[in-house]
């Protein structure tokens, strides 16, 4: 079995590795051009690396990066901050960079979080992106310090075969470079790429490089120049749920009788290789695991506790197969598209819940109130490319603000619900490629009198008051135009 | 008015009954009235919400999808996009021409009530109005219904008219919530309408006859049923005529009626001219002029004062108008002018009609005749009770006691043409019944109350009470006739209940079923959904290119364009036989005769339903010989003898060699040969019709397998390019 797929996968590599050698080439050619320019006008001598290493998790379709890097000032003036790069196709997919700084020895150590901000460059294509940490404590010169980075990337993963039938195994490809990407010089450095089995049709070679089960080690290397780069490929089977939300709008309506309403609506699409010809029921019914492997079925929604009146509906009515589990801690939602989902198909539906308001909502000494709740999406290991918050304050309420832990476009509109005549303020947020690790609290402030709940029941009463006199204003009069 | 100032006495005398306490007679009378024509309101809606709360809040069946898809379209667009809609994704590559179609009642109302929730601030979803229009005009009827009965006999008769028509099963089959269709909201239009004739028949009101013009417009507006009143209406016009009823009244009502119905209904662009043109509605034009002619003559004769004359001058001007009358007719009809009877309408006149001439009225299972045990089904007790009504009718004969004598008359004969046609009899049905029983407990609650005759003390009965006692005085002779009558007011009770019971539960067992969700009880009695119908609608609508066409029997176009939102070739609305003959003759034909017809009409993918894996019988492997039929009646290459053995219809070793290799076969059981469904059964068993198939090996040559629901109940299929341009 091994010897045929190390069979095939040689025939791969043998018929497509020109290929995207060709592709890859110019590429890196005029990457590797412009850094040398760059490095002449940018460099910052300053600073080594003494000591990189760089963990590359590609078990799921979210590429994660954990870089630890030993810093040194070699410089004479202190370092405030310390630069990050990116090459060019790498900084598309970017989703989050996280820094921190590891304080404390052993059982107390403890991560310190660093602000991480995109420098800016100008918009040319081909230029690296640059990040940079702003170092909390600033570092003397002749001391080191160690950061650890998370790096967060989705759609870095090409299928390769594009196209694949309904037996086929769905394998992808990662593109990097075997040296760490760096405007410093790094002393030491090695890299290990995790793939999710130990089926690894290709992978480049860069000595030293070894291979053991499910896993790649680039390095160590050394004394490796600013902007050094190795382009690398590796080709490896991925047959996890490649779940991607194209769109995301969640929309979260408060009402001050008691309950949050969330609705989300998802446009979901199976981003693997695409599903090429025949689908079978009856090979997908009676060989399940092996046909079909790279679609999915089930999707697993986290939802926060107490959570009630739940549906899961689609734009044709409800989709009867969802099943609820909860308890005092969390409550998960397991969802069953239609259909399974194969590479390229689209599934759109609705989630919607409510909550216990006074879980979410406080109110703060001044009188105001603010909503704590989760950004992202509540679906697991799913990338979200476009997400839309809005959050739907009940009608009266003024002065809204808000609190999110990173970047997001905001924006106020008003919608209209029941009974409403002035309309609610919503504020909404938009981000772009969010990923699991976006899942954090974020908080909407507003001022709010509690008069205005009263509106909508006043406004009832009178409407019906309004219809009883009128009744008895017409039976007590006489509109005949002959008098009886 | 009468209703007016009782309500007003009710309310300026509210204060002084506050006081001590005690309603005079004719409030408290008034109080159970109201409250019993509130409760009957609540129990119509409420009853027609089974299907919601056994499945969800959808829309049912085929035509409904449709009805759906226009009103969402009309609340999008507006109504002026609406009405001048060319439709591309139906009948493929023809079009359709949706509002010049339609008959856009049922829609416009969807959207107005709509429109008016969103005004007042409600934000409810389309669909949920469309689901729930049925049931609400279903309580309107109620309402209609009582006041109605008031007219014709009492009120009694009245409230219980509205309470039989809320639960008759015949009504709900057709207004549960979700069956957003035309009769959804017709027959209210119906009965309304009328119920506003009646009414000026009864006071020869021109303001009540243009509300009967009105009630005919919106009726029309909504369902080609309208043929009906348009029909029924000149032929009672015609009976008062004959036996010497002849009125004022009468002249004034049908003529308001009929000229500013006429001329309203012209609007709507699916009638256009047919009130004048078309043979259906010729009966109400001549009865027309035949008014004319005898009001004429009654003004003539007036003006005589000479009997002798006067009859040579009827004479002449009789032989005269009929003359020109059928002149008229004959000249009309031979120059194409007025247009023949329609094989609908012929088939109604003779059921046997559509089976000999036009195959794809009959293949329908709603316009099959009925059968009795549907009668009992719809009808229960209505049944015993219809002649009961005919007889007090007969026995108080007015102009309105006619008008439903001949409505239950004529519309018990279409019900017995027609299944789908119990629904307008259903009204009738529950009028005579009502009348049956209203006039029945009336008589025995005198009869029992006549003993208080001896007890003056109870509290004085006025009138009433001095009736039943001259009639209890007269009865005297019969021995134990208080007894007799306990005895039978209970029985009447007791049948009352029994009818309760049987409504809801046909309308909970039978009536509340969407039939897009199928539902069977599984092993350990638990309920087990099938909802491979959505699911393959869905899988269409996310997953292929947008211009797509699919190929399917038309049964399931207007769900196809409706929830998969893809262009079919044919759908319900089946104007055109030749496309639906092609497309059944594409489904017999073998795969590559087939091939061309599906590059010729451009068909990208062709869906079957398939009911072998889970013993669904309403299967495209059912209605196969349908679509032989109806394709050979087009192409005569298609011959039905050649997909039976022995006049014998079977799937199995013993069928036909070319039911064998037709594409629907091929369709249905490709791959279904290794399939195992039952167990201790060989591989493809067909668990429809218990029996393995014939053809276990199946092979495509210009198709693939594009998708198959999780209980192989949709199967489509993706036609592929030619082989030269693969």
């Amino acid at each position: 079995m091994e010897e045929r797929c190390g069979f095939r996968g040689l025939g791969r590599a043998l018929e497509f590795g020109p290929l995207t050698q060709r592709l890859a080439l110019p590429s890196l050619l005029v990457v590797s051009c412009l850094l040398s320019i760059l490095v002449s006008s940018a460099s910052h001598p300053e600073i080594r690396i003494v000591n990189a290493e760089r963990r590359i998790d590609l078990t799921s379709s979210i590429v994660r990066a954990y870089l630890t890097l030993k810093v040194e000032n070699i410089g004479s003036s202190d370092a405030v901050e310390v630069i990050l790069a990116f090459s060019s196709t790498q900084g598309k997919s970017i989703s989050l960079i996280k820094a921190s700084v590891p304080e404390g020895k052993r059982k107390k150590k403890a991560y310190i979080p660093l602000v991480v901000k995109p420098t800016a460059s100008s918009d040319t294509t081909d230029e690296p992106y640059l990040f940079s940490i702003s170092l909390n404590n600033p570092l003397k010169p002749g001391l080191t310090t160690v950061l650890e980075v998370l790096l967060v990337q989705t759609h870095a993963l090409t299928p390769f075969p594009a196209e694949i039938g309904q037996s086929e195994t769905q394998l992808v490809y990662y593109h990097d470079s075997a040296f760490i990407l760096s405007p410093y010089h790094i002393l030491e450095q090695t890299t290990f790429i995790k793939t999710p089995s130990k089926r690894i049709e290709s992978y480049s070679r860069e000595e030293p490089t070894s291979i053991g089960a499910a896993e790649i080690k680039y390095g160590p290397y050394e004394d490796r120049v600013p902007y050094s780069v190795s382009p690398i490929i590796v080709h490896f089977e991925n047959n996890n749920p490649f779940a991607v939300v194209e769109e995301l709008t969640r929309i979260i309506e408060i009402s001050h009788w008691g309950s949050v309403q969330v609705t989300e609506h998802y446009r979901l699409n199976h981003g693997g290789a695409r599903h090429k010809g025949v689908f079978s029921r009856l090979e997908y019914q009676s060989r399940g695991p092996v046909s079909g492997g790279s679609s999915f079925r089930h999707l697993l929604v986290s939802l926060p506790p107490k959570v009630h009146s739940v549906y899961y509906r689609d734009a044709i009515g409800n989709i009867s197969s969802s099943h609820l589990r909860g308890d005092q801690l969390k409550s998960e939602l397991e969802i069953e598209p239609r259909y399974p989902l194969f590479g390229g198909w689209k599934a759109s539906f609705v989630i919607g819940y409510k909550l216990p308001l006074h879980d979410f909502l406080f109110e703060s000494p001044d009188g105001r109130r603010y909503l704590n709740f989760t950004f992202g999406c509540p679906m697991r290991e799913t990338v979200v490319d476009h997400l839309t918050i809005k959050v739907v304050l009940p009608e009266g309420s003024k002065g809204p603000s808000v609190a999110v832990p990173f970047d997001v476009k905001q924006r106020i509109e008003t919608t209209f619900s029941y009974l409403d005549v002035g309309g609610r303020p919503t504020v909404v947020l938009e981000k772009e490629r969010v990923v699991p690790e976006h899942s954090v609290f974020f908080q909407v402030e507003y001022g709010f009198s509690p008069i205005s709940m009263l509106a909508e029941p006043l406004m009832l009463v009178s409407a019906f008051f309004l219809v009883f006199v009128s009744w008895a204003v017409y039976l007590h009069a006489d509109f005949s135009i002959r008098k009886s | 008015m009468a209703a007016k100032s009782e309500d007003g006495a009710k309310i300026s005398g509210l204060p002084f009954a506050l006081g001590s306490l005690k309603l005079k007679i004719k409030q408290q009378e008034l109080l159970i009235r109201v409250s019993a024509l509130c409760l009957v309101y609540l129990l119509a809606f409420s009853i027609r919400l089974f299907s919601v709360l056994r499945y969800e809040s959808m829309i049912h069946e085929f035509d409904p999808y449709f009805n759906y898809r226009t009103t969402l379209f009309l609340t999008e667009n507006g109504f002026y996009e609406f009405w001048n809609w060319f439709d591309y994704e139906s009948w493929y590559p023809l079009g359709r021409i949706v509002g010049g179609t339609l008959y856009p009642g049922l829609m416009v109302t969807a959207a107005i009530i709509y429109w008016t929730l969103r005004f007042l601030r409600f934000s409810a979803h389309i669909r949920e109005v469309c689901v729930l229009t049925a049931p609400f005009f279903a309580a309107n009827t109620t309402i209609v219904a009582y006041f109605f009965g008031k007219e014709v006999w009492d009120s009694g008769a009245g409230l219980v008219f509205a309470a039989l028509v809320a639960i008759c099963p015949g009504y709900i089959s057709r207004s549960v919530a979700g069956s957003y269709d035309n009769e959804g909201v017709a027959i209210f239009a119906l009965l309304f309408t009328f119920f506003l004739f009646v009414k000026a028949v009864n006071t020869g009101s021109l303001a009540w006859s243009l509300g009967a013009a009105f009630g005919y417009f919106y009726m029309v507006s909504a369902w080609g049923g309208y043929v009906f009143i348009i029909n029924l209406i000149p032929l009672y016009v015609l009976v008062l005529l004959v036996t010497g009823r002849y009125s004022m009244r009468l002249y004034v009502a049908y003529n308001c009626m009929y000229i500013l119905g006429m001329l309203l209904a012209m609007q709507i662009r699916f009638v256009g001219f047919q009130h004048v043109q078309s043979g259906e509605h010729m009966a109400a034009l001549g009865v027309f002029f035949l008014m004319q002619m005898f009001y004429f003559l009654d003004w003539v004769k007036y003006m005589l004062n000479d009997a002798k004359l006067f009859q040579s001058f009827l004479k002449i001007t009789v032989t005269l108008a009929v003359g020109v009358g059928a002149l008229a007719l004959g000249v009309g009809t031979a120059s194409g002018y007025i247009s023949p009877w329609t094989g609908r309408f012929y088939s109604l006149l003779d059921p046997t009609y559509a089976k000999d001439h036009i195959p794809i009225i009959a293949s329908v299972s709603e316009h099959q005749p009925t059968a009795w045990s549907s009668f009992m089904f719809d009808f229960h007790i209505l049944l015993l009770l219809f002649p009961a009504g005919l007889y007090f009718c007969f026995k108080r004969l007015t102009d309105a006691t006619i008008f439903i004598v001949m409505y239950g008359l004529t519309s018990m004969y279409f019900a017995g043409v027609m299944v789908r046609l119990i629904l307008v009899a259903a009204p009738a049905m529950c009028m005579l019944g009502a009348i049956a029983i209203s006039a029945t407990v009336k008589n025995l609650a005198s009869v029992a109350r006549s003993r208080s005759k001896s007890q003056p003390t109870s509290s004085g009965k006025g009138a009433s009470h001095t009736k039943a006692s001259l009639k209890a005085s007269l009865d005297q002779s019969l021995p134990f006739q208080q007894n007799v009558a306990h005895a039978l007011l209970l029985g009447a009770f007791y049948l009352l209940t029994r009818y309760a019971i049987h409504c809801t539960w046909v309308t909970s067992e039978a009536y509340s079923s969407p039939s897009i969700v199928l539902a069977a009880r599984g092993a350990g009695g638990s309920r087990v959904i099938f909802d491979d119908y959505r699911e393959a609608y869905f899988w269409l609508r996310q997953n292929t290119p947008p211009d797509a066409k699919v190929m399917s029997w038309w049964d399931y176009g207007y769900q196809i364009t409706a929830m998969g939102n893809r262009t079919v070739i044919v759908d319900n609305n089946t104007w055109n036989n030749t496309h639906i003959a092609t497309v059944g003759r594409a489904m017999s034909s073998y795969e590559d005769e087939a091939y061309e017809i599906m590059q010729s009409l451009d068909v990208s993918y062709v869906l079957v339903v398939f009911g072998g894996v889970t013993g669904y019988s309403s299967d495209d492997i059912n209605k196969f010989l349908w679509m032989v039929r109806i394709g050979g009646g087009v192409f005569p290459v298609i011959k039905e003898p050649d997909y039976l053995v022995n006049g014998e219809y079977r799937v199995d070793k013993g069928a036909a060699p070319k039911m064998l290799n037709c594409l629907m076969y091929k369709l249905c059981y490709f791959r279904f040969g290794e399939m195992i469904t039952e167990y201790g059964k060989p591989p493809g068993y067909d668990r429809a019709r218990g029996a393995v198939i014939g053809n276990r090996n199946v092979t495509l040559e210009h198709l693939e397998e594009a998708y198959t629901t999780s209980n192989w109940i949709v199967r489509i299929y993706k036609v592929k390019p030619p082989s030269n341009r693969r």
